[in-house]
């Protein structure tokens, strides 16, 4: 392995380095205001928070060019930012404002930044996974060099999308980069009840592709694999699987009363906070001293500020437009 | 426009096929044994050969990923046609045409297309029995998002076919296997027809007669009979079921005032209901004279009995006796 650094393969420069933790900063804040928001009741309905799971979705998301493309999940917000959403336009869509990505009409469950590559967070589990080899197949048929990351978690790797899904890209060599993010549960089910496997990235062998299990709480190693992945898809060798092993710290949506794990297994997963242990790293190799995180960090705290505040201010849907985009 | 030949009602279909390959590079095939087997009525025969198997794909039997498969490389930028082998099936792939196709788009607050078709064989008669005759098509008409097309003859099914290509939105496209062999007079062109408009396939005074794809032809075959004896029936097909165009009907019951409709699918819940509904909640209503009848599949399986499985739906002796019997008030 070629260090540099001693964060990652030399390919993580300082300044993408800046904008993970930035990013990582955000999804947490972002998620950790809009829960706020929810139990003032100025946000409704339900959300779905990945706080805890930050490394997964960025690590990915930062081995992406821009116009690649992305399919999200019910615990979407972290993919969102990832990819490079307008914190302003996804908080204004959490209000249900009609400058919001969506309008109003999708809410957090269905947060979606099509001209960004986010084609959607999605209501159901698997949901995204067929879609995916539609994706690598539009890529792969118009000849672009685009790739697809299609994330999902644990629960959905036992959905018979997963099969459907994994064996089409894998038969046409589709530029899809399969990306489990393993949090241990499908609501109150756990990881050990739920497989008879130990790692979900050994199913990649029943479809002939790569599979890797990482620390899905350690930024360099989500995002050297997905790097790799990446590398693979766009030059025509098709798809890869990729484990990421980490937990959800937040109960699976609001009604959660979490009765099937106790607090110290929380405990224990918080205390490899994914964003702890980059700054730390970060800090030991000197790439950053401790006040230059900080600044990110409030930099981070500022753009939340300023999404609520935009947000808040922002102008409800016109009721006449209900039926708008039903059709084309 | 040239001469327009005799051809079958799959001859059209695959013309369209054809035709939208030829003209746009985005618009591909997919779907099982679709390609060198030609689809399990021979619909795609040929299309392998002369477009490729780039284009002309065949899958694994997989139904969920042969509808979202189309879903994201229609979001992407392609035109894709995914055939479902037989309607039944359809089942399978419910989750992505139902929550993904038909939401996609209003979901994301009008940000994402979905130009694809899907088309797939229904209808019984085939002796093929419980599993692989179902008309399903008010399950999709009830999904606001998708547009639901049935087409009744080779011509319709060609113009028909290639405006669902053409258009941005999801459309379910329901063929019947036993019009697959039927003959009509199709044009060698390209054409559209609108995807709103019904059509009046015959002319009469004494009573209006709605009904869809293979129940159409039965319906001109009844309406021969009964002209025998004077009585001049009105046929109209919605050809398109959402959206769907009410005005002809509604004009012809205001002609006639008695309604019949008619469908293959079983009653309750059937398409015919929301006819029924538009025509009573219409200026039609006043001038009924007769309440409106509605003649369909029976509330059954489809039994796999010869016998039985013509009794389970509506045959042309069927549509004769109820036609006379409303244009006699004999109900």
């Amino acid at each position: 392995m070629n260090t540099t650094n001693g964060v990652g393969r030399n390919d993580l420069s300082r300044a993408q380095l800046n904008d993970a933790l930035c990013k990582m900063y955000q999804i947490r804040l972002f998620e950790e205001r809009a829960e706020a928001l929810y139990m003032q009741g100025k946000i409704h309905g339900t959300m779905h928070l990945s706080i805890g799971q930050e490394a997964a979705a960025v690590g990915a998301c930062l081995a992406l060019r821009a116009d690649d493309y992305i399919l999200s999940t019910h615990r979407g917000h972290g993919h969102c930012i990832a990819k490079g959403a307008d914190l302003n336009l996804m908080m204004a869509e959490f209000f249900g404002k009609e400058v919001g990505y969506c309008r109003g009409r999708g809410g957090s469950m269905h947060i979606a930044d099509v001209d960004g590559g986010n084609l959607g967070a999605n209501g159901v589990v698997g949901g995204g996974l067929p879609i995916a080899p539609g994706v690598g197949l539009g890529i792969q048929m118009q000849k672009r060099d685009q790739v697809c990351v299609c994330f999902f978690g644990d629960g959905a790797a036992n959905e018979g999308a997963f099969h459907e899904s994994l064996n089409l890209s894998a038969i046409w060599k589709l530029p899809v980069i399969y990306v489990c993010e393993n949090n241990q549960y499908g609501m109150s089910m756990p990881f050990e009840k739920a497989f008879a496997i130990e790692k979900i990235s050994t199913r990649a062998v029943s479809y002939g592709m790569p599979g890797i299990t990482v620390d899905g709480n350690d930024l360099s190693q989500v995002y050297q694999a997905t790097t790799d992945a990446v590398a693979r898809a766009r030059s025509g060798q098709g798809p890869s699987l990729i484990e990421c092993v980490t937990y959800r710290w937040r109960g699976h949506s609001k009604s959660d009363r979490q009765k099937y794990r106790t607090r110290e297994e929380v405990k224990e997963w918080q205390a490899r906070d994914p964003i702890t242990l980059l700054r730390a790293k970060l800090v030991q190799v000197g790439l950053f001293s401790e006040m230059e995180l900080d600044v990110i960090t409030q930099e981070a705290q500022q753009t939340i500020d300023n999404a609520a505040a935009f947000a808040e201010s922002a102008t409800e849907p016109d009721p006449a437009s209900i039926l708008d985009g039903v059709y084309v | 426009m040239s001469e327009p030949r005799e051809i079958t009602y799959a001859q059209a279909v695959r013309e369209a096929l054809r035709q939208a390959m030829q003209r746009d590079p985005q618009v591909f095939l997919l779907g099982e044994d679709i390609g060198v087997y030609g689809g399990a009525f021979g619909v795609t025969d040929g299309l392998l050969d002369e477009f490729g198997s780039e284009r002309v794909r065949d899958t694994p039997l997989s139904e969920a990923v042969i509808a979202g498969t189309a879903i994201g490389a229609a979001v992407t930028g392609m035109r894709p046609v995914a055939e479902i082998q037989f309607m039944d099936f359809i089942t399978l792939a419910m989750e992505q045409l139902v929550l993904q196709a038909a939401k996609m788009r209003y979901m994301f607050g009008g940000k994402a297309r979905v130009p694809m078709v899907l088309r797939t064989p229904a209808g019984s008669g085939t002796g093929a029995a419980a599993q692989h005759s179902e008309s399903l098509e008010a399950w999709f008409v009830h999904v606001p998002g998708l547009k639901v097309v049935m087409p009744s003859t080779p011509y319709d099914a060609k113009g028909l076919l290639l405006a669902a290509i053409a258009d941005d939105n999801p459309v379910i496209f329901i063929e019947h296997k036993l019009l697959y062999k039927t003959k009509g007079f199709v044009p060698e062109e390209y054409y559209t027809l609108p995807l709103a408009t019904s059509e009046i396939k015959r002319k009469g005074k004494d009573l209006t007669l709605i009904a869809t794809s293979v129940l159409v032809a039965r319906a001109l075959e009844a309406a021969t009979q009964l002209a025998q004896e004077g009585i001049e029936i009105e046929i109209i097909d919605p050809r398109t079921l959402k959206p769907l165009d009410t005005a002809a009907m509604i004009q012809s019951v205001c002609k006639t005032g008695k309604a019949l409709v008619v469908h293959e699918a079983p009653m309750t819940g059937g398409f015919g209901g929301e006819i029924v509904a538009q025509l009573c909640a219409s200026e039609a209503f006043d001038f009924l004279d007769a309440p409106i009848r509605r003649l369909a599949g029976l509330d059954v399986p489809i039994p796999y009995n010869r016998e039985l499985e013509k009794r389970a739906v509506p045959q042309v002796a069927d549509i004769v006796r109820e036609a006379r019997a409303l244009v006699r008030g004999e109900y």
